[in-house]
């Protein structure tokens, strides 16, 4: 298990604030955020990259936080690969284990055995100049699953590659976490690929965590107004709570009212899914509650889904 | 199809393209005959006769050898306390980091004769460094010794730049994944950052080696002697007059010539080198 305690950083233009923060064995764990938001500096900060101003850092019981990087057995992959140009493939993938001075005989066979279970068996005497995207990045996971590491640390790993490639190294990535079993953490900016992908989520703004829950938990229950934006709500209102009655409550904006199930009272905000919407030429379901008479302003076509920006009472987005 | 007739009909595209290039090339060999034709009239002055005497001139010999040898020196002592320099500058921001880079140029921008001056007043028999090393027999005044520090003051600019430029160009995520993956810092320096840097450290050395053998101001003033190359020529020129200084300086142009030719073929990025 990895445990962040109350960790602070400065560092220049960035800034980590009071960040707390447990994952446990085995998990797939993604930390999602805008630009900018840190996420790079807290995974290099639990690579031991940077040195704090203030917390602790335990991995598996122990406190690493005076630990120097190369003694945390920690394996890093980055968005561009960051591979050594002026290494062949198969010395990427065995740096790490030729600095631990390991006998030629162990090298060779943790050679073959990652190169098999990364796939890149095929082009293990290529300089990284030669290799495609996805290729760089499979032999980047190689190179920092060689050294077996006790955490995984993925930078937006798929973040520069085509969509069908993406998918593919996606998949990869769930089996090679499975197969082995191990602890990974993945920043990305994409919500959807944390969805596919992930158990648990923390979302991280400006330094800070906003949340952290199961992706379930944050994608139907955002705790804030920048995680519901984050995670592609939509429709979001600011208005006012007003019980009604035991377990029913009313949502105000302007001249729209929603019925809502909700321990909140006062100002606050809500959001409607645009896929949660059912739009029906139906007048009849207008007994439902929180159902509204609308007109269809425009529809744009997304490809996968069609967008229906609808006119009254309120502006929404469908699809 | 209002777009295609406003642009250029494809005579006078062509004519632009070549202008540009033409003016360039005109303008490149220009600057090429300026460094060339001083330089070949030397060489072409001195007859063979001449020549062959410079060529079995124990001096001039001993010279040569002692400036390409002294310069050598020079370039080692520059990389061993240069390098580590060039690397903080490139990698790290401190205090007055502009100042420190402000004060590794000075060296070529202030007269030589004013560095040698300089110099003489640190490395001097009675002054702070030449006492120390003179306690342990090392003199600065008319030795091999005045003329690496001489040379180092005024050449070793050259290097630190180049090799500053160099670090800077490797990804600084490169060495931290290295970190990770297991290497302490000494072993990130000597298996990724000097390999991917060593292009720009070589060609620095070769500027300053370069530098160091042409020197002449900083040279003359803390050792006269033994007498470098640049010194036997002014010597010469002073005592005999140019028929004597010409064929020292073909020599010495030609030895030059080669040896740098030479190492700027052998360091020419090949394209299969990533």
């Amino acid at each position: 298990m990895i445990s962040l305690k109350a960790l602070n950083l400065e560092l220049r233009n960035f800034t980590l604030k009071d960040i707390n923060l447990e994952v446990a064995s085995g998990d797939y764990f993604f930390l999602v955020g805008p630009t900018g938001a840190g996420k790079t500096l807290l995974l290099e900060t639990i690579a031991g990259l940077h040195n704090l101003k203030s917390g602790e850092i335990w991995i598996d019981g122990r406190n690493v936080t005076q630990l120097e990087p190369e003694k945390r057995n920690i394996g890093m992959v980055y968005q561009d690969s960051a591979l050594f140009p002026h290494l062949s493939v198969a010395d990427n993938i065995i740096f790490g284990l030729k600095v631990r001075r390991l006998p030629a005989s162990d090298i060779k066979k943790r050679l073959d055995e990652i190169s098999v279970l990364a796939g890149v068996s095929h082009l293990l005497d290529r300089k990284p100049g030669k290799l495609s995207g996805g290729e760089k990045q499979k032999v980047a996971m190689a190179r920092a699953l060689a050294i077996k590491p006790q955490l995984l640390l993925l930078d937006e790993p798929l973040s520069a590659l085509d969509p069908e490639t993406r998918e593919a190294l996606q998949r990869e990535l769930k089996r090679i976490q499975k197969e082995l079993n191990i602890t990974v953490v993945h920043v990305t900016h994409d919500f959807d690929e944390a969805m596919l992908l992930g158990k648990h989520i923390a979302v991280i703004n400006k330094g800070s965590l906003e949340q952290v829950g199961t992706t379930e938990e944050v994608f139907s229950k955002p705790d804030s107004e920048f995680v519901a934006r984050f995670t592609m709500i939509r429709n979001i209102f600011s208005g006012n709570i007003f019980r009604q009655s035991e377990n029913l409550s009313a949502f105000r904006t302007g001249n729209l009212e929603l019925i809502i199930n909700t321990d909140k009272v006062g100002a606050t905000h809500a959001c409607i899914r645009p896929d949660d919407i059912t739009i029906s030429p139906d007048i009849s379901s207008q007994a439902n509650t929180n159902s509204f008479i609308s007109i269809i302003d425009r529809i744009e076509d997304r490809g996968m889904t069609f967008t229906c920006l609808l006119m009254s009472p309120w502006r929404f987005a469908a699809w | 199809m209002a777009d295609i007739q406003k642009t250029a009909p494809t005579s006078k595209r062509f004519f632009h393209r070549y202008i540009f290039l033409a003016i360039f090339t005109f303008l490149g060999i220009l600057i090429a005959l300026f460094i060339l034709i001083p330089l070949a009239k030397v060489v072409l002055l001195s007859d063979k006769a001449s020549l062959w005497q410079a060529l079995t001139d124990a001096a001039t010999i001993k010279s040569i050898g002692l400036t390409l040898y002294a310069a050598l020196i020079t370039t080692a002592v520059g990389l061993i306390l240069g390098v580590p320099l060039a690397y903080i500058l490139a990698r790290y921001d401190f205090p007055w980091k502009s100042i420190v880079e402000g004060l590794i140029d000075l060296p070529i921008v202030v007269p030589h004769t004013a560095a040698g001056i300089a110099l003489l007043f640190v490395f001097g028999r009675n002054y702070l460094f030449g006492k120390w090393f003179g306690a342990i027999g090392i003199q600065f005044v008319d030795s091999l010794a005045g003329i690496i520090v001489a040379m180092l003051f005024v050449s070793v600019p050259f290097l630190i730049n180049s090799a500053k430029e160099g670090f800077k160009k490797v990804d600084v995520r490169l060495e931290k994944v290295s970190r990770t993956l297991g290497a302490s810092p000494w072993q990130v320096f000597q298996r990724i950052t000097f390999p991917l840097a060593w292009r720009s450290v070589a060609a620095g050395s070769l500027m300053m080696w370069a530098r160091g053998i042409s020197e002449f101001g900083a040279v003359v003033i803390l050792a006269y002697y033994p007498m470098v190359t640049p010194t036997l020529i002014y010597q010469r020129f002073e005592s005999y007059g140019l028929s004597q200084a010409i064929p020292v300086a073909a020599l010495l142009i030609i030895v030059c010539a080669f040896i740098f030719i030479g190492f700027r073929t052998l360091l020419r990025r090949r394209p299969d080198d990533d």
